[in-house]
């Protein structure tokens, strides 16, 4: 998701193509994109505002929005922290197999959801051995529980914040840090006081939608998390269930609150993109 | 001083890269030269890229070579997944058409024609980015399910939307936009106005200018553009369960027979057309980055 600004800060010039090619992606964005948002908010927000925070209160809807939060917030905590490395040590550091290490980190970009909660299932599942070893031996269970949620949002999520803090550091002016050596700073106050700063802003917008893309997830967590109410359910899957069971008022809902999330984070980033390149 | 390395640090040389690489044994070993250190932060990366990715990928070629090489073949010759598959490439060839034509205009009009609610309009293209797909499907059932919004003008068109493939092309659709439109509009934006204006001074029409002048120029994004496209659009899952409703046979597609396979205990099944599909997705998207490659 790049920041587009500047492109539309541009003055467009006159029409060479005319309203016909207007007409056409305008009539396709609507189809496409606006008129399945807005039934949504009409359908969810007949009975008003009072009836979707009701049904959001269900204990097993209320459940499923904190366990997709939560495990979303893990995610974003330890993808920040090592997403951060990653890119400091691709940047700094030259190593044996860089190249492929650096090549590794689009690769979730690459693989389908389901395939990758596919690859968790081969390794954790109870029934195979990695799994079957962890659970006896040190009692802990990663399919069906949460652990393979958050396992399988850092897999998906891990290039947001090492891509959006990568080429930052590599533009990055190294005589800052030099200097701050000199004078006997160590790496980590160095880290701390110069480097950190420098890459404040597109840490927080990566991370930013990272989670952002964390609370909508379903394809690699219906199969790592399974389906159990008031346990394993997250918010997408709950909306999946409601869905089928035909209870409209719930999966609107649910949906308008997974919506509003989405949409609250993607316009702060753009806000934090726009910020950093005034800068 | 010392002598250049082959630059393996980095896939885009640039000017600072130069310097990096001197710098090495320069003043900077001082700052970063801390050899536990520098070994102990790489230990962590490699250790951890390799739990989270390397580890889980090796397991699934293991789980699907399990069998051995016949049985793989012998699951994925069944007719359901032969029929799934061709399903999800109907989709995604016609999808790419789609947003060949209709996304490519939206890049344009985004970046070239100036109108009421354009920024609205361009924030929006983002949004499938981070709308679960389970509420992309879910929109499109309010639309055309059993009592949807539309329900009673599609039935009287006499065309099945909800739980055939039409829905399940909408919902490709919806989850792809970003694609081709993002990477078309800063090209475009780069290209500028100037040619295109000279081609129309010359008495081009629209069409003859975009042909000749504008496409050329976008010719990279677009390949680009469409090859993520269309790999997303195999790889769709919630999105068109939702929508498809997952009828084995009518509304199967790749991913929701990996789906069923798993549910259904046949793992060689589900584990081998998982690896074929992350495969398929895999290779595209590695020659389309050696493509970007190639035009820098």
């Amino acid at each position: 998701m790049q920041n587009n600004t500047n492109i539309l800060a541009r003055p467009p010039g006159r029409l060479t193509g005319g309203l016909t090619v207007r007409a056409l992606a305008l009539t396709y964005l609507t189809v496409i994109l606006i008129i399945p948002l807005a039934v949504i908010f009409y359908d969810g927000l007949r009975d008003g505002l009072g009836g979707l925070v009701r049904a959001i209160l269900q204990p097993v809807a209320w459940h499923a929005l904190m366990l997709s939060l939560w495990t979303a917030g893990v995610m974003a905590v330890i993808n920040a922290v090592m997403g951060t490395l990653t890119a400091y040590v691709l940047v700094r550091y030259s190593f044996p197999c860089k190249r492929l290490l650096n090549g590794l980190i689009d690769l979730p970009f690459a693989i389908p959801t389901l395939v990758t909660g596919v690859m968790l299932v081969v390794l954790y599942g109870p029934q195979r051995a990695l799994g079957a070893w962890l659970d006896q031996n040190l009692g802990l269970k990663i399919i069906f529980a949460p652990p393979g949620i958050i396992l399988a949002l850092l897999f998906i999520t891990f290039p947001f914040v090492t891509r959006a803090v990568q080429p930052v550091l590599q533009s990055l002016d190294r005589d800052q840090e030099e200097a701050a050596a000199t004078v006997g700073a160590g790496s980590w106050t160095i880290f701390r006081r110069v480097v950190l700063p420098a890459i404040a802003l597109p840490l927080t917008a990566g991370t930013l939608l990272s989670f952002a893309r964390a609370i909508g997830e379903f394809g690699a967590i219906v199969v790592v998390a399974g389906n159990i109410p008031l346990r394993t359910q997250t918010a997408a899957v709950y909306v999946l269930g409601e869905i089928e069971s035909e209870n409209q008022r719930a999966a609107s809902s649910m949906s308008i609150v997974m919506l509003a999330i989405a949409f609250g984070l993607v316009v702060l980033v753009d806000f934090l993109q726009t910020r950093g390149e005034k800068q | 001083m010392i002598v250049e390395r082959p630059l393996t640090n980095d896939q885009r040389p640039t000017t600072n890269e130069h310097r990096r690489s001197t710098q090495v044994i320069g003043p900077s070993s001082f700052v970063f030269g801390r050899h536990w250190l520098k070994w102990l932060l790489i230990g962590i990366v490699v250790a951890y890229v390799a739990v989270l990715i390397v580890v889980p990928l090796a397991a699934l070629v293991a789980g699907a070579f399990a069998g051995g090489l016949a049985a793989i073949v012998a699951a994925l010759s069944e007719p359901d997944v032969l029929s799934a598959f061709g399903r999800t490439l109907l989709i995604a060839v016609i999808v790419v058409l789609i947003h060949a034509i209709c996304g490519t205009a939206v890049a344009w009009v985004l970046v070239r024609q100036n109108f009421r609610g354009r920024r609205v309009l361009n924030g929006l293209i983002d949004l499938p980015f981070a709308v679960s797909p389970v509420v992309a499907g879910y929109m499109l059932i309010l639309l055309f399910g059993r009592s949807g919004v539309l329900a009673p003008l599609t039935e009287a068109l006499g065309i099945k939307v909800a739980f055939a493939l039409p829905g399940m092309l909408l919902a490709t659709l919806f989850v792809t936009l970003p694609f081709m439109v993002r990477e078309l509009m800063p090209v475009l934006a780069a290209f500028g106005i100037e040619q295109e204006q000279a081609a129309a001074t010359m008495g081009a029409s629209g069409w003859q200018t975009f042909w000749h002048v504008t496409f050329p120029a976008l010719r990279w994004g677009f390949i680009y553009g469409l090859t993520l496209t269309f790999a997303r659009a195999l790889g769709e899952f919630g999105a068109v369960l939702v929508i498809g409703g997952s009828v084995q046979g009518q509304t199967e597609t790749a991913t929701l027979y990996i789906f069923r396979a798993l549910d259904d205990r046949q793992y060689v099944g589900a584990y081998s057309a998982a690896l074929v599909l992350g495969l398929i997705s895999l290779i595209l998207v590695l020659g389309a980055d050696l493509l970007r490659g190639k035009e820098h």
